[in-house]
């Protein structure tokens, strides 16, 4: 055994690459509370102090401190670049200093020219030179676009698809490079190529996946060089805590300096990582004290990590997000709980260093998890409005205990797979067009195959859902062939070469359909059926909007009448997309997941018969429409845990507010109940929770006095952001949500 | 069995202990200046609803309410029904719900006896320790509260008190020692708990064209709750 790994038990993990397998060989499950933690340093206050700072300026400058326009962002394109060298414990910055945002023009050069100029920059000619003869991913998607694509992109019923920018949502296993160093999987990597080249003639399949490989390889190599432009020899496993951290937050570095990807989650490390903590500890290398400061340390470094985006980007993908998802706790299949004494450090530097939305902390929430850590994610939640919940007990019989999420929901095992990430339709949309014979309300342009437009002086049930019937297999079409020339084009043009160097080489792959609008869809539909829905048509003909008398039952008061109709609608969606095979043979999946872009969704669709008008948002995620839960909080979380995980395997997102004095009198009361409500909702199957804890007036006060509340951080739809980062209308309609409070 | 309710909270956290279903009853025979609910006071407002028909609400609320929480029955003034709530709440603790009865006692001892047979926590709504202050701003008396009082003393069940704290009527030591001292006098009390007069409500007496009589009252600070909660306290609960 190599002398870093000294006093770890051996296993599986030491013949083949294994993470998992190190891990439950190793760690130390812990049941207790957070009494043991410590506070922040006095040396990483002030480092904290000085980044503060730095936020600051780039707040007053518009949301971006600088840009080097000249330099293309790759892993060794930089000098290194430090926060404070003399105090630091991890180091490494994307680009030479602190907050400075590089150019990634890979997804598309257009998209970065265009970041540029909205803060007040040119991107160098340098750099237009030298993509003049480069192909990029965004001109390969539109080299071979249909017409009929674009129309669908361009009317807003599939929209946010990830055709100039780096798709993200791939986890790279990080934890590989400090358990293995790079050079061993440098070797790995060569193995497989050989084994792959031996195989039978060579086909296209195998061909590019040569040459992805002769990739990995090759971007091993220069995240080594990266590391040694720190000081740092990577190529052996690390030896120490310090080092683990170091060389997986290096591995980190490398993927966010070569990929732009809208969501880079880090996985799943802290438990990983507390087998190095224990194991120093346990040698009188490290007290409680140190251990903390690094991994304070660590976590004020992914606070810096940054991407350039353009404002119509950030409309869709508010708050400047990097989505560096941290999955915590859990269980293990063996029954032992997955909770660390480092899965409380990691919880804990939202105390040291002040709440955030980066990283992305997600609980996954299971009935078996020890009660001390139920009881304090709750108080974190209470106390910061920073983490979300995910159901561990739905995923792990799917995804086993080694499993991470990427961006906000989507799980997969970590470095064995990966996923295509799709956006999404806009369902309430796809009704709209159902009525106006495959027209776009507002354009009037031709999406669909065309018919006359819904005749009748009421909407019936039966006769819209055949109308649906009949769309459906179009939609699911286009939106199917859009995301694999896509993929396609992004596999040809901006490879993740760092990422999937620490994947397996055999990956399994999931295409991450998604939806928006299910709750105005579901709504629609019951309006449809019980109440009175007359159609009132404008001047070109078309349905425009609808007059609904009558009363109706609403997603989100546990009314199986309409809960029912959503389930159903979503099933019937997800079944036409499977109809349609994957490029590379992914398995298909499916999200109702926003982010932020329900806003823009609403604005893109006209009036619906539940009664939105035209332009008005949606709710976020599988959220029901805001203020028409009439049951309190526990009958709309019942009506969202209805939603079947097995047609939703890439997640179903819901956010949930409620104030403080509504969740019980006293703080302890407030966590006991917390507590409850996750085990309540969970226990149902439900899937994903984002918890805010805060009245409705603080968001108002932070509206109008930004600087009382400079970290107001709160959950908006599988993630987190600081609020003064939301634009006007997205504020507005966080505050018009509802929030649960006393009756 | 039907009774008349106005109103279901799926997730009730303020009305007994853990996280709970609320059910409010319709009817009140108080007329309180603070009351929350006025849509609650005549007999019959609200919607009638079967026994079955509330249980299958609940029973969608198991996972949440089973393990630490319940049901409580609130008002309104449920014993203003008191068949109903005896057999609502028999009901519920046959499917295994602690129960709580969140009252104002003011219909007295009389009719509650078999309500509370299935009750397993009373939280009363100890308006105001005066007969005075009761009658000017409940319309009410405290007398038939106090034989309710000593009704549930009798029959062993566990009892919180409440009071709303109300600025310039009650948030006064005089009334806070008044208020320890009586509730003191019952054996089965377990907890003391002020609640601060809020205005949320302001709304609701405009739509139902009422006159809201507090409307130019101000709401009670957190902060107020503190130093009273602490003279209530002042003397260890039996």
């Amino acid at each position: 055994m190599k002398e870093e790994w000294s006093a770890f038990r051996g296993g599986r993990w030491l013949e083949a690459v294994d993470v998992r397998d190190f891990i439950q060989k190793n760690y130390s499950p812990y049941e207790g509370g957070g009494e043991f933690l410590a506070p922040a340093t006095e040396r990483t206050s002030a480092l904290m102090k000085k980044l503060e700072n730095l936020c600051e300026i780039e707040r007053q400058f518009g949301g971006v401190l600088d840009i080097d326009t000249q330099t293309v962002t790759s892993l060794t394109n930089y000098r290194p670049g430090y926060l404070d060298r003399e105090r630091e414990i991890i180091v490494g910055l994307q680009t030479d200093r602190p907050l400075k945002r590089g150019v990634n023009p890979f997804g598309g050069i257009a998209m970065t020219r265009k970041a540029c100029e909205a803060y007040g920059y040119s991107l160098s000619d340098k750099v237009e030179m030298e993509f003049q003869y480069r192909t990029t991913h965004n001109d390969g998607v539109f080299r071979v676009y249909s017409d009929e694509i674009k129309r669908a992109r361009h009317c807003g019923i599939i929209t946010g698809l990830p055709d100039s920018y780096g798709r993200g949502r791939i986890i790279g296993d990080y934890r590989r490079v400090a358990l293995y160093g790079v050079d061993t999987l440098i070797e790995e990597k060569k193995k497989d190529k050989a084994r792959i080249a031996a195989s039978d003639v060579m086909l296209q399949d195998n061909i590019r996946l040569l040459e992805e490989l002769y990739q990995q390889i090759n971007f091993l190599g220069k995240l080594k060089e990266m590391a040694a432009l720190y000081g740092y020899d990577i190529s052996r496993p690390a030896a120490n805590a310090r080092e683990a951290v170091q060389w997986l937050y290096f591995a980190y570095l490398g993927a966010i300096k070569e990929q732009n990807g809208a969501a880079m989650s880090i996985g799943r490390v802290s438990t990983f990582l507390d087998i190095y903590f224990e194991r120093d500890i346990a040698r009188g290398l490290l007290g409680e004290s140190d251990a903390q400061e690094i991994m304070d340390d660590f976590v004020m470094k992914l606070r810096m990590a940054r991407h350039l985006r353009t404002p119509e980007y950030n409309e869709l993908f508010a708050g400047d997000p990097m989505w560096i998802t941290e999955a915590l706790g859990g269980m293990g299949e063996d029954g032992r709980t997955l909770v660390t004494k480092n899965s409380y450090r990691m919880l804990n530097t939202l105390y040291n260093l002040g709440p955030s939305a980066e990283p992305n902390l997600t609980v996954l929430w299971s009935q078996a998890l020890p009660e001390p850590f139920k009881r304090f994610s709750a108080k974190v939640s209470c106390d910061t409005d920073a983490i979300q919940y995910e159901s561990d007990d739905l995923m792990r019989p799917i995804y086993g205990d080694d499993y991470a999420i990427a961006c906000c929901v989507s799980a997969m095992r970590v470095g064995k797979e990966m996923q295509f990430f799709g956006a999404r339709a806009n369902l309430a949309k796809f009704l709209l067009m159902s009525l106006n014979g495959g027209r776009d309300e507002k354009s009037g342009e031709q999406m669909g195959p065309p018919r006359p437009v819904y005749d009748g002086e009421k909407l019936e049930y039966d006769k819209v859902l055949e109308l649906m019937d009949f769309y459906r297999p179009w939609l699911a079409k286009t939106y199917v062939s859009a995301m694999n020339m896509i993929h396609y084009m992004h596999d040809k043009y901006a490879y993740e070469k760092t990422q999937m160097a620490l994947h397996d080489t055999d990956v399994h792959r999931y295409m991450a359909f998604g939806a928006a609008g299910l709750s105005v869809l579901a709504d629609s539909l019951s309006a449809i059926k019980y109440a009175a829905v007359r159609p009132v048509r404008g001047e070109n003909g078309l349905i425009t909007d609808f007059v609904t008398e009558g009363g109706f039952p609403a997603f989100g008061n546990d009314d199986d009448r309409v809960d029912d109709i959503a389930r159903e609608q979503i099933e019937l969606f997800f079944n036409e997309l499977k109809k349609n095979p994957t490029y590379r043979g992914a398995e298909h999946t499916l999200s109702i997941l926003t982010i932020t872009s329900n806003v823009v969704y609403g604005k893109k669709t006209g009036s619906t018969p539940d009664g939105r008008k035209a332009g008005e948002p949606f709710a976020p995620g599988a959220n029901p429409m805001h203020n028409r839960e009439k049951n309190g909080a526990l009958a709309s979380l019942n009506s969202v845990a209805k939603l079947s995980y097995s047609a939703c395997r890439d997640g179903i997102s819901n956010t949930f507010s409620i104030i403080p004095e509504a969740l019980g009198h006293s703080d302890s009361e407030r966590l006991e109940n917390m507590v409850s409500v996750l085990d309540g909702y969970f226990a149902q199957g439900a899937h994903h929770l984002n918890v805010n804890v805060l009245n409705r007036e603080t968001l108002q006060e932070a509206m109008e006095y930004p600087e009382k509340y400079p970290n107001l951080t709160i959950r908006v739809s599988g993630y987190a952001v600081n609020f003064h980062k939301l634009s006007r209308a997205q504020q507005q309609e966080v505050i018009s949500r509802t929030f649960h409070s006393v009756m | 069995m039907k009774g008349r309710i106005f109103g279901f909270q799926s997730l009730g956290a303020v009305d007994g202990p853990g996280l709970r279903c609320v059910i409010f009853a319709q009817g009140c025979p108080l007329r309180c200046a603070y009351c929350h609910n006025p849509e609650s006071w005549e007999a019959e407002g609200g919607a009638e609803s079967s026994i079955e028909e509330l249980l299958q609400k609940t029973e969608r609320l198991r996972p949440y309410i089973i393990k630490k929480g319940g049901v409580t029955l609130s008002g309104g003034e449920p014993l203003t029904q008191p068949a109903f709530s005896a057999a609502l709440l028999r009901a519920l603790r046959e499917r295994g719900y602690h129960t709580a009865l969140d009252t104002s006692g003011a219909l007295g001892a009389e009719r509650a006896e078999e309500t509370l047979r299935h009750t397993d926590l009373v939280i009363c709504d100890l308006k105001f320790t005066t007969e005075q202050n009761y009658l000017k701003y409940c319309g009410g008396s405290l007398s038939p509260v106090l034989s309710f009082l000593s009704l549930t003393e009798a029959m062993k069940i566990p009892l919180w008190i409440r009071q709303v704290i109300v600025p310039g009527i009650n948030d006064n030591a005089a009334d806070a020692e008044r208020l320890g001292k009586l509730a003191r006098r019952f054996a089965n009390l377990e907890k003391i708990e002020l609640l601060p007069f809020k205005k949320l409500c302001a709304a609701k007496y405009e739509k139902l064209g009422i006159d809201f009589p507090l409307k130019n009252h101000q709401e009670c600070a957190a902060e107020r709750l503190a130093p009273l909660q602490k003279i209530v306290e002042k003397e260890p609960l039996p």
